[in-house]
């Protein structure tokens, strides 16, 4: 039934019609392959998936629940970089020359109240280049039985934000071990020194750059290596 | 013992090592200096762990007070970046020794937010993680109360409240196969359904534990030399609580019923029948008023849990059904310890190689946890105990952080003792209940 005339006829001189596509800036790449095993072979047929890291961006109003109410009634949108609002929690990501305005303003306006600080916590993201390291206050408004997050970041190569001790006292040991932890400089607390860590300590533990440590273990004729050296699957 | 001048210190340093008071004595007489500071711990038998604290004294009032703490910082939070999210719990549950289960729920609460999973946990899990917190709620707070009263002079609540604590010791050993660090809370639900026979005992429990609380109450709660040694001492109001974030009973000894259980309920504790126990005095004593009333309330919390273990949800799983997430929760005890169960052995030795494949990833290499970052809260004995769980989409943790409750109440410390006697910083440090395990992690 099929005779040569029916088939589409071949592309004369193997040139395809070039459509030009604007470069899409691609996120970087966070993982290659199914399984995240480096060393041998892997066989599931995965191996050549690209997982890449989730752009950062802002939530799209309305955020839901009390979300609204609360950036409203705080109308600092300058200072707010970012909102996210992510399984059922808020995060405002603050400008880090304003975090102590915001702060205050959350603790005093009546419509707000977070009165109660759950305290202050670094995370180092190293691959977030320009905001390496996080800051992340959680407060919590007994007034009005609401949370919210406020996360601050600063670069690695200038590692300042301001300290909120003036407006919740209780950050005093939080920064502290932040400081100790991460190497964020607090500036404006009262005696930023290191809090777990011994005072003549070197370096920054909880930073990803500083290796967990720790030696080759024999038992039973098998060795097993350290936890930082072992097959991971991330 | 003096010692010569120290470049580092301001006055002449006195070590004391037993025999040598009257060189003490008489070097201090000399001073012209009427200050005085004193180094307590870091081991000392009434700092509860490795806990310094540095006092500046005139004559017997203190006028600075300064904490110092890390003498047991164990680096819990970065060596869970270096494990699956599973094996997290094992490390949690070391932190504060003394409410292992708490550590677990929270760190499992905050990874099962991040997972998206909070409501497919089943209802039977949900119940068996409150009576296992409830009843550590009573195990902590007899420590506390037992240690405090010692530290106050009375040994007779010291070691009621231990020989106490025991039932509840044993009753974690026949359920998890451990008396402390049990990671028995896994993200998904609980390692294993209650043994045969754990329903009875802790039937046994709530009938004897009124009793002996009430039998510590009789020690303690009218006592002379006990309440004057606590009643308005280490004063701290409504005001310096909320400005320090203090949580749990001291909070609630200054009078605000706030409590996570009540104000923002998890684990099914909206449908629990219980009251917030709260005191005005902003006290020692009351703090003290409030655990024992606590302890009163978990046996009616735990009374609850029980019948529906029992009865309702009797043979009902204990861990999600998402085979993805859920590890194998079938465990029982094997010639060689507790382990998988031997039907799920059988099944995955003996019949499915898929099954076995699966097993085997998923303890190996355990489960991905979407990017993210979640806070999850509960109301541990000694307050507001907060995982900060934060995942790029790996198998392992990216970061946890936890807001120790002992951590945050220690810093009030110095607000609490500071223009008091030089006794009284005993009893304001027995009433924050520090664990240091948790303070330094």
């Amino acid at each position: 039934m099929t005779s040569p005339d029916n088939l589409p006829g071949a592309p004369e001189s193997g040139e395809t019609p070039q459509v030009p596509v604007p470069a899409v800036p691609e996120p970087p790449v966070a993982r290659r392959g199914m399984f995240g095993a480096q060393d041998t072979g892997d066989t599931s047929g995965y191996g050549g998936l690209v997982v890449r890291r989730a752009p950062q961006l802002s939530t799209p109003r309305p955020y839901g629940g009390y979300f609204d109410e609360l950036v409203d009634a705080l109308a600092l949108d300058d200072a707010i970089d970012r909102v996210v609002v992510d399984r059922g929690e808020l995060t405002l990501h603050v400008k880090r020359e304003r975090l102590v305005e915001v702060c205050q303003k959350l603790r005093d306006d009546p419509e707000l109240r977070f009165e109660l600080s759950l305290g202050v916590t670094g995370v180092h993201y190293p691959h977030l280049v320009g905001e390496e390291l996080h800051s992340v206050i959680h407060l919590c408004s007994i007034t009005h039985n609401r949370r919210v997050r406020v996360e601050t970041s600063a670069p690695d190569a200038d590692p300042h934000i301001p300290s909120t001790v003036g407006v919740y006292p209780g950050h005093d040991w939080h920064e502290r071990e932040s400081y100790d932890f991460f190497g964020i400089v607090y500036d404006g607390h009262p005696g930023l020194t290191r809090i777990m860590m011994p005072d003549d300590w070197d370096g920054h533990p909880q930073r990803k750059d500083y290796p967990l440590g720790g030696i080759p273990v024999e038992y039973r004729g098998a060795t097993i290596p350290a936890p930082d050296e072992r097959r991971s699957y991330s | 013992m003096s010692t010569a001048y120290d470049e580092a210190t301001e006055g002449k340093v006195y070590s004391v090592n037993g025999a040598d008071w009257d060189e003490v004595v008489t070097g201090v007489r000399a001073s012209e200096e009427e200050r005085l500071v004193v180094n307590m711990g870091p081991q000392h038998p009434s700092t509860h762990g490795v806990l310094r604290l540095v006092l500046t004294l005139d004559g017997e009032t203190v006028t600075e007070a300064r904490g110092v703490i890390g003498y047991l910082h164990t680096g819990i939070e970065k060596n869970m970046e270096y494990r699956t999210w599973t094996q997290g719990t094992t490390f949690v549950t070391r932190m504060d020794y003394l409410s292992p289960i708490f550590n677990e729920t929270a760190y499992c609460m905050g990874v099962e937010k991040l997972l998206g999973i909070e409501d497919r946990i089943p209802e039977r899990a949900q119940a068996i993680r409150v009576m296992m917190m409830e009843l550590n709620r009573i195990s902590s707070h007899l420590v506390a109360m037992g240690t405090f009263g010692m530290e106050l002079g009375a040994t007779t609540p010291f070691l009621f409240g231990y020989r106490d604590r025991e039932m509840v010791m044993d009753l974690f050993e026949y359920i998890t196969g451990l008396r402390m660090n049990h990671a028995y809370i896994r993200p998904g639900g609980v390692s294993v359904d209650l043994p045969a026979g754990a329903v009875d005992k802790v039937g046994e429990f709530l009938k004897e534990m009124p009793k002996r609380i009430k039998d510590i109450r009789k020690l303690l709660d009218e006592n002379p030399v006990y309440v004057r040694r606590t009643k308005d001492v280490a004063y701290l109001d409504l005001t310096g609580c909320m400005a320090l974030g203090i949580t749990g009973p001291i909070l609630r000894a200054a009078g605000l019923p706030w409590d996570l259980r009540k104000s923002q309920p998890y684990c099914g504790y909206e449908t629990y029948e219980f009251d917030v126990a709260t005191e005005r005095g902003c006290d020692v004593y009351s703090r003290y008023l409030v655990r024992m009333r606590e302890m009163e309330e978990s046996l009616k919390i735990i009374e609850q849990a029980l019948d529906r273990i029992a009865g309702p949800l009797k043979g009902d799983p204990v861990m999600i059904e998402d085979k993805k997430i859920g590890w194998p929760a079938q465990l029982a005890l094997g010639p060689d310890g507790f382990g998988n169960s031997p039907d799920h052995i059988a099944h995955i030795m003996g019949t499915s190689m898929e099954a076995l494949i699966h097993h085997f990833k998923l303890v190996t290499e355990g489960f991905r946890v979407p990017a993210g970052q979640a806070y999850a809260s509960i109301e541990s004995p000694k307050g507001e105990l907060g995982a900060h769980v934060v995942s790029d989409g790996g198998t392992r943790p990216y970061r946890v952080h936890f807001r120790e409750p002992s951590f945050c109440n220690l810093q009030g410390f110095p607000a609490m003792a500071e223009g008091g006697q030089v006794a009284d910083v005993i009893a304001a440090v027995a009433s924050i209940d520090p664990v240091m395990g948790g303070v330094d992690r």
